[in-house]
């Protein structure tokens, strides 16, 4: 057993042995806060370590791990990560100890749950991210949801009884759906690896593992839940669900429902990129009309989703590669600016556009960084949002042109939902609930945003790092319709229709 | 002169453990000064569940080969013995549950007598192998169980649970013995696998047994639509009572259904197949339905009880390797979860003075982190999620539907777990979700009382639960070991 095999299985149990370590540890409030924020860094330690060991230019599985855990079902412990895997679970390392360390920072009330709670959950998410066996993928799955749920129920707003229900009923049902259809698939095929399982073409099966994935993206129609959860939550909870939860449910089309049923998601994909466009058209429309800078970010982040779901149906390298990006990208854009809401609503205690304005005069920093994150957000050429989506709008005008006009019309919405927020909230006149004394974002907040923003303008720079290194020696398309599988001797292409 | 048969006493070990405890509970009852006699009752009682316990473990390794005794009227196999391990072990727990419970302590040392009575009465029954020692199992353990419904009889509902249960249960063995009466006149053999090989399938006589048979065992592992006496019982009984009887007694059925169905039988094993599936339909849809409308938690664990019945009755409808497995292995963690969720209620009730209910659970998480965090994933578990032994559990049932191709079986579990995760979630919420404020009756002041033994129980359940999760290999190596014997 090297370092390396261990390395993926070390960025699972970190985090989650810090749980544990919080929930027990007999310390004050503040400490559990500090070893908690210890922690979210090791992690991220850990994550650049992996990352130089990681060889960008091999498509197989890597830093892998195998044990067995029950072995009559065939069913085992089996960790590793693609090239694009190790991206997200980068960006799931980065958001979450920004948002663990905010979390120390405005000083939550019983912080032993709240930050057993983070820690586990970045654990079970990092899980989500590396598992090779589905029924680990959904153990870890459905580990998200317990800590999500208290989460939002105990330091939520005042809706937030209304906010659990939806959001518990919503993913209990894709996750169940989910279930049934890892059952019947598993035991069909005598393997729960999905390193083994071999290509399927059965649609019910594709659609129980879609409607999961679509519900936790949030794609329209299965949106409903995303309104109460992201409005109620304390704000870093809402950058937790926005940057990192909702990529779970992208990362899912892109490592199992594509790969394992390539001819199924070929023939559906209209519906898709149908149900995609309308996530994209619509969520801007609803950011353009919310009454509030967060309803602004969560209904970006469905116009989001729906780029993203156009970038993996346009089934091709460029759009896969877009995908990735994208999906990075929004993580860091939305969680900062979730965070950014938070420090918004703590001076101003409200989040309504009306009642805010004129925050940028005698507050430099929070200006800064309130323009340069939605800037990078709306896209605006030279940054890693633009390179995102250009790369998206190319893959998918190469499925048909009209979609790529959808895109763009997303792209000129965004713009205009974007700085309409940033105006509302710096510019004008200063608004009704905003006091003179209202303080710029202080140090501790500072290092909490900064880092996401410096990740941003680093990628801005050199969007390629991402989207040239995210399946290994390019091709992704061949990659993914293969199954990513990649058993020793793998030679390439098959092309669609001789797969099973 | 008559001859006795050879008696492998081993092979009664359990049984005869609690048996001599018991007894000795009576002696203790008379002869122990009225100081220390709570003590050393609950002393002795534990002491016999954990010798009936190690017993069983010792059974089970020692019995790689099915035989059966006495004139073909008892197994000794590892069927039974894990089942008696199963049961030994939430009979220990129970009486942990038992020992701060503040009512009538002159009669503790009874108390204890009845139940390891009972715990006598269930090792033996999974022993079973003839219609007559079934029986005779069946009322062994059901009669101690009836008293102990209404041990308590300060406590509002206790008296009126115990007559339900009695009146309902008399009607359950009723039908079973009369069942047996028409099977035993069909075939003119007693012990399973004779009936097995005498029988054939499609004769009139024996369907109508066999239906008996069923609906009588299916009283007592509260399947739908025998389960009408469950939430009364649950409600009225004891606490630490009624959550010996969800763990224990659900055992003792299911694992006796599985072996009668499948070992006396075979014939008519489609027959029984679709009835159990449809039994096991019935219970989900009612357990899970009924569920949602309560407000009292004992009623709502009584209602998840019958669900639970429902997903294990799912293995028992697939009838295959794998669902002999799936069972075996579910009731480990149910059996762990049942014991400590009635647990955490136990340890309310005694807070508060009042029965359980959402209402006043308010703020029960933030008092009392240790139980809880314990309650808290009891009812994930219930639930089916992972970390607890109930996402496992849950799976190899379906994994066994499947195998079978009953996938309906499938879509309705997952149905049915779809709705309770409203009224399991709705626990954790009414926990930690609603703040102190909201309780409108305070405790009577002063710090809650510490109950270093209930927690101990509650930690037992706790790791049982979890590390079935992450032992599952172990677990299931002896599961596996069990269901060989079935003729499946």
């Amino acid at each position: 057993m090297t370092f390396d095999s261990w390395l993926t299985t070390i960025l699972i149990l970190v985090p989650m042995g810090g749980a544990l370590l919080v929930a027990i540890a007999p310390l004050p409030g503040y400490w559990l806060g500090s070893l908690a924020a210890l922690c979210s860094l090791v992690e991220v330690g850990f994550w650049i370590t992996a990352a130089g060991r990681f060889q960008f230019g091999d498509p197989s599985l890597q830093l892998a791990q195998h044990a067995s855990w029950f072995s009559d079902l065939h069913v085992s412990w089996h960790v590793g990560q693609f090239a694009f895997s190790l991206w997200l679970v980068g960006m799931t390392a980065v958001v979450m100890a920004a948002c663990t360390i905010y979390g120390w920072w405005v000083g939550r009330t019983r912080p032993r749950l709240y930050f057993a709670l983070m820690l586990f959950l970045s654990g079970a998410i990092v899980g989500v991210f590396t598992a090779q066996d589905l029924l680990l993928f959904y153990a870890f799955f459905e580990a998200m949801l317990i800590p999500l749920y208290l989460l939002i129920g105990v330091w939520g707003g005042a809706g937030r009884m209304r906010a659990t229900l939806t959001f518990v009923v919503y993913t209990v049902v894709g996750s169940l759906l989910m279930l049934a259809a890892i059952v019947v698939y598993g035991l069909h095929e005598h393997t729960f690896d999905l390193m083994q399982l071999p290509q399927r073409s059965s649609t019910w099966l594709f659609l129980g593992f879609v409607i999961a994935f679509a519900i936790k993206a949030p794609l329209f129609p299965f949106h409903g839940w995303l309104p109460d959860a992201y409005r109620e939550s304390p704000p870093e909870v809402s950058a937790v669900l926005s940057g990192v939860i909702s990529k779970v449910g992208l990362y899912g089309l892109l490592r199992i429902a594509i790969p394992k049923f390539p001819s199924v998601a070929h023939d559906w994909r209209y519906v898709l990129l149908v149900l995609a466009s309308i996530s994209l058209i619509y969520g801007s429309l609803l950011a353009f009309r919310a009454p509030d800078f967060r309803g602004v970010v969560m209904y970006s982040s469905l116009a989001q989703s729906g780029l993203i779901v156009l970038g993996l149906f346009a089934f091709n390298d460029l759009g896969f590669d877009g995908a990735v990006l994208q999906m990075v990208n929004h993580a860091l854009v939305s969680a900062a600016l979730f965070l950014l809401a938070g420090m918004i609503e703590r001076r101003t205690s409200t989040g309504e556009l009306r009642l805010l304005g004129g925050m940028a005069r005698g507050r430099p920093i929070l200006a800064t960084l309130v323009l340069t994150t939605g800037i990078i957000s709306l896209a605006v050429p030279l940054s890693t949002s633009f390179a995102g989506e250009f790369l998206i709008l190319a893959g998918v005008f190469q499925q048909h042109w009209a979609w790529a006009v959808v895109g763009a019309v997303g792209i000129v919405l965004a713009a205009m939902y974007m700085l309409r927020a940033i105006s509302a909230v710096l510019h004008q006149d200063v608004g009704s609930a905003v006091p003179e004394t209202a303080l710029d974002v202080r140090a501790g907040e500072l290092a909490v945003v900064a880092p996401l923003v410096l990740c941003l303008v680093a990628l801005s720079a050199w969007p390629n790092l991402i989207s040239g290194h995210a399946f290994g020696a390019g091709h992704a398309r061949q990659q993914v319709e293969t199954g990513l599988t990649f058993p020793v001797g793998w030679t390439g292409y098959v092309p669609l229709g001789t797969t099973k | 002169m008559i001859s006795t048969p050879h008696v492998d006493w081993f092979a009664l070990s359990a049984p005869l453990a609690l048996l001599a405890a018991s007894g000795l509970l009576l002696m203790v009852a008379v002869f122990v000064p009225r100081r220390g006699r709570t003590a050393a009752a609950a002393f002795t009682g534990f002491a016999g569940f954990v010798t009936a316990f190690v017993f069983a473990i010792v059974l089970a390794v020692k019995s790689p080969h099915a035989q059966t005794l006495i004139h073909d009227t008892m197994f000794r196999d590892r069927w039974a013995a894990l089942a008696q391990v199963l049961i030994a072990g939430s009979g220990a727990v129970a009486v942990l549950l038992s020992v701060g419970e503040r009512w009538s302590e002159e009669h503790m040392a009874e108390y204890y007598a009845l139940l390891t009575a009972a715990g006598a009465g269930m090792t033996f029954f999974v022993e079973a192998s003839s219609l007559l020692t079934l029986f005779l199992g069946l009322e062994w353990f059901s009669i101690g169980l009836y008293v102990l419904t209404a041990i308590d009889i300060d406590l509002i509902g206790s008296l009126e649970a115990g007559l339900k249960y009695l009146v309902v249960g008399a009607v359950g063995s009723a039908t079973l013995l009369f069942g047996s009466a028409l099977v035993y006149g069909r075939t003119g053999q007693l012990s399973f696998d004779r009936i097995g090989a005498a029988g054939h399938g499609h004769d009139a006589m024996l369907v109508v047994g066999l239906a008996m048979i069923i609906a009588g065992l299916a009283f007592k592992s509260s399947a739908a639509p025998f389960h009408m006496w469950t939430p009364d019982a649950y409600q009225g009984a004891p606490t630490p009572v009624t959550s010996f009887m969800a763990s224990a007694t659900k055992i003792a059925a299911l694992v006796v259904t599985y072996r009668v169905l499948s070992t006396a039988f075979p014939h008519d094993q489609s027959l029984w197949r679709w009835t159990i599936a449809g039994i096991a339909c019935a219970s989900l849809a009612w357990g899970n339905i009924g569920a949602l409308v309560q407000r009292n938690v004992k009623r709502i664990l009584a209602y998840s009880s019958i669900s639970h019945a429902g997903f294990m009755l799912i293995a028992v409808a697939a009838a295959n390797q794998l669902g002999a497995r799936a069972l075996q292995y579910y009731l480990i963690p149910y059996a762990a979860m049942s014991l400590g969720a009635f647990a955490v209620v136990a340890a309310r009730e005694r807070e508060l003075g009042v029965p359980v209910t959402l209402s006043n659970l308010a703020g029960f998480g933030w008092e009392r982190p240790f139980l809880g965090v314990a309650m808290w994933t009891f009812m994930l578990g219930f639930l089916g999620f992972p970390l607890t032994g109930g996402f496992i559990g849950k799976f190899y049932v379906f994994a066994a539907a499947y195998d079978h191709g009953f996938w309906w079986l499938i879509v309705v579990g997952v149905v049915a777990t779809m709705v309770s995760a409203y009224y399991y979630l709705g626990i954790v919420r009414a926990m930690y979700f609603r703040e102190r404020a909201d309780l409108t009756l305070a405790p009577s002041g002063g710090s809650p009382p510490r109950e270093l033994v209930l927690s101990a129980g509650v930690g037992i359940c706790l790791v049982v639960t979890v590390g079935s999760f992450f032992a599952v290999q172990p677990l299931i190596d002896a599961a596996k070991a069990a269901a060989h014997v079935l003729p499946l």
